[in-house]
């Protein structure tokens, strides 16, 4: 009888423990609007974390955001090529950028790179006790780390993404045009006549804004979940990009969803 | 870190950012005027026996060149036509014998509006309708025109 209750706990566990992560994060996300006064009167921390988490990442960013637009211009060609339609290419490449891999790409590159960096710093700031000597000071770490952090995080991400969207376009262009001899005009055309700026653009821009909040919630969280060892430091960072990458696939599908 | 240096790569990134915004907005989408501000447009309608799958927002052409859009399409309860809402940029104008057809980009590119002045010098004013339109080819009415003229001969 015994073990029979045991199966139904390890039933309910995961399901009990994620209900209480995700009431942990609002009530991290509920703390984190209560002090963003706090931190916009010291914009130099959010600018020091726009640094590290922005401006660092502009490479990875630029240099995926062009293979990734090389690749959709090689591919759609050699399909299009069968349909006699290679002159749609442009809006291929450029749709399919705009709407789902710019955002959905830089998020969660931007979870790899950026995220892990952030859950680890915030940590390791608790596992040497950091944390503690600031709130002994009176400093709320909250106000002082975490929504620097997580505001920097946000103002990055819709920026890196257009970042991403203008590299893949450029390199589509490059596969399109330069090397396979497409006429350029029609290129730009044809993507001129399919992109619409509120339907195409602005919808990008709102996907990477809520994706930007949730990849740096979950790396804050899980930055301050972490257990005070050097395991529980890695195993936070893990768990930020696993649940950031699948955070984010699954809000763009209730996103695009709702979008388009 | 120094503070210059910081500011200065932020600020670089930030730059960058928007003029990518920027290039999206403006070089992707290519942002137009047509139809967004309804002051500088005037309203015309056109009645066409089938409009084929002419869409809300389609471009008005004349000699190919946009004045406008569509932007409504609804059917008449009376006479079973549908009415489609043309909203013209106001600098052009049209004579009142002006005609309108429903035309086809390339083979299998969106359906646009066509239209052609006539020689009326009075010229349409808004809330007026165009009645002389041909309405879209529709693939099977030609081909069942074409096989009833094949097998009467």
């Amino acid at each position: 009888m015994k073990s029979f209750s045991q199966i139904i706990q390890a039933c309910g566990r995961p399901v009990s423990s994620f209900i209480f992560m995700l009431g942990e994060c609002a009530h991290l996300l509920y703390n984190i609007i209560c002090g963003i006064i706090y931190a916009i009167r010291r914009p130099r921390l959010i600018i020091k974390e726009i640094f590290f988490s922005g401006v660092l990442s502009i490479l990875i960013i630029a240099i995926s955001g062009w293979f990734v637009g090389m690749v959709l211009a090689l591919q759609g060609y050699n399909t299009l090529q069968r349909f006699g339609s290679v002159s749609v290419l442009g809006s291929l490449v450029a749709l399919s950028l705009l709407r789902e891999l710019g955002p959905v790409l830089s998020a969660i590159l931007f979870a790899s790179r950026a995220g892990s960096g952030i859950t680890a710093e915030i940590g390791l700031m608790k596992a040497t006790e950091q944390l503690d000597a600031m709130s002994v000071m009176a400093v709320d770490p909250i106000k002082r780390v975490v929504i620097p952090k997580f505001l920097g995080g946000i103002i990055s991400m819709p920026l890196l993404t257009a970042l991403f969207n203008y590299c893949g376009i450029m390199g589509g262009y490059f596969v399109g045009v330069i090397l396979l001899k497409l006429d350029h005009g029609t290129f730009w055309s044809q993507m001129q006549d399919s992109v619409d700026l509120s339907q195409d653009i602005v919808n990008g821009i709102i996907k990477s804004l809520v994706f930007g909040i949730v990849v740096n919630l979950i790396s804050v969280y899980q930055g301050l979940q972490a257990k005070s060892t050097a395991e529980g430091v890695s195993a936070a960072t893990t768990r930020t990009v696993v649940h950031s990458a699948l955070a984010v696939l699954a809000l763009d599908f209730v996103l695009t969803a709702f979008m388009f | 870190m120094k503070r210059s240096v910081l500011d200065f790569w932020v600020g670089i990134f930030v730059i960058l950012g928007l003029s990518c915004i920027a290039f999206l907005s403006l070089k992707v989408a290519h942002i137009t005027t047509f139809g967004e501000n309804k002051n500088n447009s005037y309203t015309i309608y056109a009645k066409f026996s089938n409009i084929g799958s002419l869409k809300v927002n389609a471009p008005v052409k004349v000699s190919g060149f946009t004045v406008g859009r569509v932007s409504a399409i609804s059917l008449d309860p009376k006479t079973y036509q549908a009415l489609a809402t043309l909203q013209i940029d106001k600098q052009y104008q049209f004579s009142n014998d002006s005609s309108a057809e429903i035309l086809t980009t390339g083979l299998l590119g969106e359906q646009y509006i066509g239209l052609q002045s006539g020689a009326d010098p009075e010229l349409l004013k808004n809330g007026d309708t165009i009645s002389l339109t041909s309405s879209a080819l529709v693939l099977e009415q030609l081909i069942s025109k074409f096989m009833t003229n094949m097998t009467s001969k």
